[in-house]
């Protein structure tokens, strides 16, 4: 069975992760527009019977390798699994999530089966029986539009997560599962020693549908707390600029922009940061920005959607009071 | 321990993106180039790696001879030597093209690690390095926060990021790293003076395609996988709006709410 769209999908702690499901969809609309098949490949470790929910979104078979060596990513491992797999498949496209594996694994299946890659995209269109992929440069200062090459199959594009919409087409539908013994190299150069996960499963920014940042401004660490606690009513994570981040109030993970992480929120409150071009690069495609800053000239108010122009300490305290009536 | 890093030129952070007359490809003639952020966190990894083994570092890229700035800044910083590969065949190359002659550079080094950036912060593509780590049949770790090399030198223990935590990972020696992180965990060094004035003495050769035995029909526009057909620039944001300045505080943070409520939707 040649041809066809493939999403990868990724499994982790005995779950899917959502960023699947926005994956798996956005292939149900291209395999539509192909007028194709859509497959999915789920490697992993206790997976069961679990890759029949992709049928909600449209996947009719599943291709399953779970092995308890495939529990954490490692390209080494996987990519060999996946070559194997996608060598009978032949799909013309698969799609992966831009996760942090996903990123990773992609390029390096890419190049081991030696075609092209569209890194992180946030559009895809079906031309003459072929994909085209919209994708930010820049860290979204501008966007490129990108076509593969004839020789150039499958076309892999990875997915930014947080972009495309989960859509469920069948309820009651459910993937057709075929179980493979996947091909994981007996000797690993490159071996998982431990994975630690933060406490109290803290949302990644990539995937947060409302980031509450804070910059210079905040002053100090312990007024980080301000955020915290807004940031838990509205159900979102911290993030931080890079001067909050150098100077050592907020840990590396938090900071967005250019040389930090590219996000897509639906919600995005700068508070106490001026909007330098390399954070506004960052953030500047979340849905709707919010910005709370008391110098009526900063940059950030060129991009936020709501200004206000007020001294956080004494906005943030209030505003945070009056969600909470808002939520009873 | 013998050490190379694989560096690139990016236009400044600071630049504003304008696109050109073709509509697929940026305005290049006001653009100040530095070394991509990621890479200046690669030669300081490097550095720390042979201060540690008493090793060698080798810095390679490809691209025009404006580069070499970027190489002699990396030379600066303490690295031993410089490889710039510059033909103009390799000119709109995709990441096959660049990756092989870089590969081939590598190759004739026979370094114990490879550092690299995790990706480039001009076109974001992040594909070079497992490249590179393919076309020579190394494994690969990627997004590296910390990088610990034991005492014998033949084993590296790197850190990186998952979503939502970190994991740890050993792997034996040859093998590519690329750097994640910020500029707040690698704080890469400034180059000193007299850093500066030893950089103008140290090796630096430039290799053509055929030096590294490429032919120049393997790389360039007429062999890439994927290319660009077209450029945009992001939709306008609507102008903004400084929700009222006439009210007080919890006036505007009672509206703030509303926003939230109606036109955002989340509460
Ligand atoms: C190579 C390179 C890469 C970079 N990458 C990034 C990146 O990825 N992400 C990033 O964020 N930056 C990045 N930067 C840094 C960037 O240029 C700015 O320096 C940084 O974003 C500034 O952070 P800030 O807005 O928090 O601080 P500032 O610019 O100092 O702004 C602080 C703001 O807080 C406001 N403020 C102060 N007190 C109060 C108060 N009480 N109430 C309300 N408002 C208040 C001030 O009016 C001011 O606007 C990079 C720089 C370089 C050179
Ligand atoms: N032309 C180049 N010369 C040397 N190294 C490069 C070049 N392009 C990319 N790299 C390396 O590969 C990494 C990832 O780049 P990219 O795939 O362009 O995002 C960069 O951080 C560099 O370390």
């Amino acid at each position: 069975m040649a041809g066809g769209v493939c999403v990868l999908t990724e499994f982790q702690d005995g779950d899917f992760r959502k960023v699947s499901y926005e994956v798996a969809s956005e292939g149900k609309r291209v395999a539509d527009a192909l007028g194709c098949d859509l497959c999915a490949v789920v490697l992993g470790s206790g997976i069961g019977d679990k890759a029949g929910v992709l049928g909600k979104y449209g996947v009719s078979r599943a291709i399953v390798a779970d092995d308890e060596r495939l529990a954490n990513y490692t390209a080494e491992a996987y990519v060999p699994v996946l070559s194997e797999i996608l060598k009978e498949l032949e799909p013309d496209v698969v799609l992966l999530p831009a996760s942090l594996n996903g990123k990773d694994l992609g390029a390096r299946l890419a190049a081991h089966l030696q075609t092209g890659l569209a890194m992180d995209c946030t559009e895809f269109k079906v031309e003459d029986g072929t994909i085209k992929a919209k994708r930010p440069l820049f860290a979204g200062k501008c966007f490129g539009w990108y076509e593969w090459d004839s020789s150039a199959r499958p076309q892999i594009a990875s997915c930014r997560p947080n972009v495309f919409e989960r859509t469920v087409v069948d309820e009651g539908a459910s993937a057709e599962i075929s179980a493979v013994t996947p091909a994981v190299p007996s000797e690993l150069k490159v071996q998982v020693v431990s994975v630690e996960k933060e406490e109290g499963g803290k949302i990644d920014l990539t995937e947060a549908e409302v980031i509450v940042s804070g910059g210079r401004g905040m002053k100090g660490p312990e007024n980080f707390k301000m955020l915290e606690e807004l940031a838990q009513l509205l159900g979102a994570a911290v993030g931080a600029s890079r001067a909050a981040v150098d100077a050592g109030w907020r840990p590396h993970s938090d900071q967005v922009g250019q040389t930090g992480k590219v996000v897509t929120p639906n919600l995005y409150i700068a508070v106490g940061i001026s909007g330098a071009i390399q954070h506004l690069a960052g953030m500047g495609s979340s849905k709707y920005i919010v910005a709370v800053n008391k110098d009526p000239d900063a940059p950030i108010f060129s991009k936020a959607d709501y200004g206000i122009v007020e001294d956080l300490f004494k906005f943030i305290p209030i505003f945070t009071e009056e969600v909470k009536k808002a939520k009873g | 321990m013998n050490i190379a890093v694989l560096i690139k030129q990016v236009p400044d952070t600071e630049t504003v993106i304008k696109i050109a007359d073709d509509g697929k490809s940026i305005k290049t003639d006001d653009i100040k180039w530095i070394m991509n952020p990621y890479d200046e966190y690669a030669v300081e990894a490097a550095l720390r790696l042979k201060e540690k083994t008493r090793g060698k570092v080798t810095i390679i890229s490809t691209g025009p001879q404006r580069v070499v700035e970027s190489i002699r800044t990396a030379l600066a910083m303490g690295a031993d030597e410089g490889v710039l590969v510059d033909d103009p065949a390799l000119e709109g190359s995709d990441v096959f093209g660049v990756a092989k002659a870089l590969a081939a550079v590598v190759k004739e080094l026979n370094p114990d690690v490879i550092l690299c950036g995790h990706r480039a912060v001009d076109y974001d593509e992040g594909q070079r390095g497992a490249a590179v780590a393919e076309m020579l049949g190394l494994p690969h770790i990627p997004f590296a926060v910390a990088i610990d090399v034991d005492d014998g030198a033949t084993k590296v223990k790197v850190d990186r990021p998952v979503e939502g935590g970190k994991m740890s990972l050993e792997a034996s020696l040859p093998v590519l790293i690329t750097l994640g992180g910020a500029h707040a965990i690698w704080n890469p060094r400034y180059a000193s003076l007299p850093g500066i004035m030893k950089a103008k003495k140290k090796p630096l050769a430039t290799k053509t395609l055929s030096d590294l035995g490429i032919d120049s029909s393997e790389v360039g526009p007429d062999a890439r996988k994927i290319r660009i057909i077209s450029m945009e620039m992001p939709p306008e944001r609507e102008p903004g709006k400084i929700i009222n300045g006439d009210l007080d505080t919890e006036g505007k943070a009672k509206e703030l709410v509303r926003v939230l409520k109606e036109e955002v939707k989340i509460l």
